[in-house]
């Protein structure tokens, strides 16, 4: 044989005879197959939920059951990236991931989420307790097994019942301090996947064209531009009540109530421009304003509620505590 | 006899390069892993673990 084919090059990993395959893979493309922005997001949302448990849980097993979930939703981030390598190489937003670009194999990130799945859900049931362990095993098997190989290339509800996976954090959370499912993440939970349809609708109605390439059955190519706005418009006047409900429930005081309100006008102001602005550049502008806006609205419900519960700032809101 | 034993793959110097990167990744990894449960399990035991006639 040539020397071209003793000396492993750049090449696409499935290229290579099994006997002979050396991972190219960078550091850095392992890391990127763990969705960092999607980590973080995490982190903070279940972070919020430890802290509105009011859980007496000791810091050191706190911290180092969010890392246990940190990884976790890493590791089905990366088994996502498995599955749907064909769909990512064929839209612009995904096509330079490790997976389509060749500097990582389909079966190394296979083992690499695996191994972090088994062994995130192994620590987490070790370190905390097996409920939190079960609800973290859940969660990533809906994320990949019920949305990524069901749900996403099957229905234009994709995004709605495949968000579960990504509302569940804080009420994982929730039982690694407290050892059972308290109604304030339930609420957190509710909330995260009330929010979850605008804000992916709003990102699908401008890359409407990449997914019809991909074949996923996003709301916009199923049912047109036009439905999903009134979509949007409904969820986002249902998600806006719905973020008031902490103050309602005890659990969001004064700063949460003033920044729920505000911010769920803005939400409402930006939904109903996405509804009243159909064609041309300015509907896509509107629609990626939207979207930009419900990841600083989701931010800013959970920055208040970690500055009440965890820097002391919660003052009741007069006549409801 | 059977087939000879297949030669081990040439690695550049990049691969090498990685794959030196990549394994100092995994021996900072597990030894964060063998830390953090040291840590966790002092932490589980709590200070009465101290308390203990002599």
């Amino acid at each position: 044989m040539t020397s071209a084919t003793d000396t492993i090059s750049a090449q696409a990993g499935p290229a290579f005879d099994a006997g002979a395959a050396v991972s190219n893979g960078e550091v850095r493309d392992f890391v990127a197959l763990l969705k960092p922005r999607v980590m973080s997001l995490v982190i903070f949302t279940a972070l919020v939920g430890m802290l509105v448990s009011h859980a007496a849980a000791n810091p050191v097993i706190a911290a180092a059951s969010l890392l246990m979930i940190a990884v976790g939703a890493g590791a089905s981030g990366c088994l996502n990236m498995w599955w749907d390598a064909d769909i990512d190489a064929v839209m612009s937003r995904t096509r330079t991931r490790p997976i389509p670009a060749g500097r990582i194999t389909p079966d190394e990130a296979l083992s690499f989420g695996t191994a972090l799945s088994v062994g995130s859900v192994l620590a987490l049931g070790l370190i905390a307790n097996w409920l939190a362990a079960a609800l973290l095993a859940f969660t990533i098997a809906f994320y990949v097994v019920v949305y990524s190989m069901g749900l996403k290339r099957w229905t234009d509800q994709n995004i709605v019942i495949g968000g579960l996976a990504g509302a569940l954090p804080p009420v994982v959370a929730d039982a690694a301090v407290s050892g059972s499912v308290g109604l304030p993440s339930l609420v957190l939970c509710a909330l995260i996947f009330l929010w979850t349809p605008p804000h992916f609708w709003a990102l699908a109605l401008v890359k409407s064209g990449d997914y019809a390439k991909a074949g996923i059955p996003m709301m916009p190519n199923v049912r047109g531009p036009d439905a999903t706005r009134t979509q949007i418009l409904a969820y986002t006047l249902v998600l806006v009540p719905f973020g008031l409900l902490p103050v309602w429930l005890g659990f969001g005081g004064l700063v949460y109530a003033a920044v729920s309100a505000l911010s769920g006008l803005g939400m409402i102001a930006l939904a109903a421009q996405v509804y009243r602005v159909r064609t041309g550049d300015q509907a896509a502008r509107a629609a990626m304003q939207l979207f930009g806006f419900s990841v600083l609205y989701l931010f800013l419900l959970f920055a208040a509620l970690l500055a009440e519960h965890g820097l002391g700032l919660f003052r009741p809101v007069p006549g409801l505590a | 006899m059977g087939s000879p034993a297949p030669r081990p793959p040439q690695l550049s110097e990049a691969d090498q390069k990685r794959r030196r990167a990549r394994s100092v990744a995994i021996a900072l990894a597990l030894g964060f892993m063998v830390l953090l449960f040291y840590v966790v399990t002092i932490a589980k035991l709590g200070p009465q673990v101290l308390n203990r006639p002599l």
